[in-house]
């Protein structure tokens, strides 16, 4: 799988949340989701520039349902990130890397 | 991609499409080392590989008597297009310059110069223009059935449009939905007659005719529209989970407002039967100049033909 991009689960999801000291960057994706797969490599490029300032994970909304539901994810790719496990922005769509960079620049670890 | 500062480029395209993507092909294959600007990573139909990427089965594409899937359609023209040595920046083009030549096309990082310039920008889907309609994009108004049909599952929705993609995601959306309504502002369909039967023969689908949508309501996400009749005029709510819009097209051409010749609908002008456009050197091809035909071959057979125009145009230019 990809570099810097591991996988959550609704097992793990709250625990790696909490848990994470740098921002983590949640994509909640799909298999049959074109633009989805399309964004991958751009973040897998985003995750190596801005390692030590954002962590990336992905989450599979076909199989973690749970979590899926309990933030409404009701269109993929959604890009949610989070802080000391709170949610502080929601990023809905495929975008560009510049584009992405901008919207999560300000919840960055300086 | 390895443009360095000052190569000239004989052939960029802006756009990878089935027209950017062809014209790619038989560029390359001139060995006019084509570098694509392909476009960035989107949700809407402007996006590397275009229309298609958002579509299922490709059924009247010839050469796939099984139908084949829109995006791996899309990235067997690519694949195609880099054997023969295209080259790609994952980008939006965000200038022209047209002015003098050689050309400048620039992107958020690069600028490259190139003799000739082929531009296949392509369409994009309409939205209904509605403030709603933005505030609850994600929240239950989606621009791609394929991505978040699943989301729908067990809930009703509707679709708005009487075309051949409205009709193709009424039908898609079928798999999820345990209802769609499929809202048309007339009282029939343009859709090609293949897909209307196949429409009207699905018991999930209804049809509410004479009808457009002039609200999308909801507090935290998608909850109902509200449907007027264009014939008396009626205002009335329509509970629905989700919403898919395929009303129609909108050339990409903003790029290109004061540098190309173009329709009042945007459309790029192309001269005659070929691909020039007004500015010698600069050609189009696919739906970014075609309002009339819009299908993924006429625009390949578009974009062939604007690598064949810029290839002769070179060679007497040169």
């Amino acid at each position: 799988m990809a570099a810097g991009i591991s996988d959550l689960t609704d097992a793990t999801f709250d625990e790696e949340i909490k848990g994470s000291a740098e921002p983590v960057l949640v994509d909640f994706w799909a298999e049959w989701c074109g633009p989805c797969k399309m964004i991958t490599p751009v973040l897998e490029e985003i995750a190596k520039e801005q390692a030590g300032k954002l962590r990336i994970v992905k989450l599979n909304v076909d199989e973690n349902l749970e979590v899926s539901r309990r933030f409404e994810v009701m269109s993929i790719p959604t890009m949610i990130l989070f802080r000391d496990g709170e949610a502080q922005t929601r990023i809905i769509g495929a975008k560009g890397k510049q584009q992405l960079l901008q919207d999560l620049h300000p919840y960055l670890t300086p | 991609m390895a443009a360095a500062a000052g190569d000239v480029r004989d052939v960029v395209i802006i756009g990878s499409g089935p027209a950017g993507l062809t014209a790619a092909i038989y560029a390359a294959r001139a060995n006019l080392r084509p570098l694509v600007i392909e476009g960035e990573p989107s949700s809407s139909s402007d996006q590397p590989g275009g229309q298609l990427m958002l579509t299922t089965e490709v059924e009247n594409y010839p050469g796939f008597p099984d139908g084949i899937m829109g995006p791996d359609l899309m990235h067997a023209f690519k694949a195609q297009a880099t054997r023969f040595g295209a080259e790609f920046v994952t980008e939006k083009a965000t200038g022209v310059d047209a002015s003098e030549r050689p050309f400048t096309v620039a992107t958020y990082s690069h600028s490259v110069k190139a003799r000739a310039v082929i531009v296949a920008t392509g369409a994009r889907a309409l939205l209904l223009g509605l403030e709603n309609e933005a505030r609850l994009m994600g929240y239950g108004v989606s621009t791609c059935a394929t991505c978040d049909g699943f989301f729908h599952r067990g809930f009703e929705i509707a679709v708005v449009g009487g075309g051949d993609s409205a009709l193709e995601e009424a039908l898609f959306l079928s798999k999820f939905a345990t209802k769609v309504t499929l809202i048309h502002r007339r009282k029939e369909l343009r859709a090609s007659r293949i897909m209307q039967d196949r429409a009207l023969a699905n018991p999930k689908i209804e049809f509410l005719w004479d009808s457009v949508v002039v609200d999308v309501l909801g507090d935290t996400s998608l909850e109902s529209l509200k449907v007027r009749n264009v014939v008396t005029g009626e205002d009335t709510i329509l509970a629905v989970h989700g919403l898919f819009v395929a009303i129609g097209h909108v050339p990409n051409t903003d790029l290109f407002k004061g540098v190309l010749d173009m329709e009042d609908t945007g459309y790029l002008r192309t001269v005659g039967h070929g691909t020039w456009t007004n500015v010698e050197g600069v050609f189009a091809c696919g739906d970014v100049q075609d309002h009339v035909y819009r299908q993924a071959i006429t625009a390949a057979g578009s974009g062939c033909m604007a690598a064949i125009d810029a290839e002769r145009w070179l060679a007497e230019t040169a």
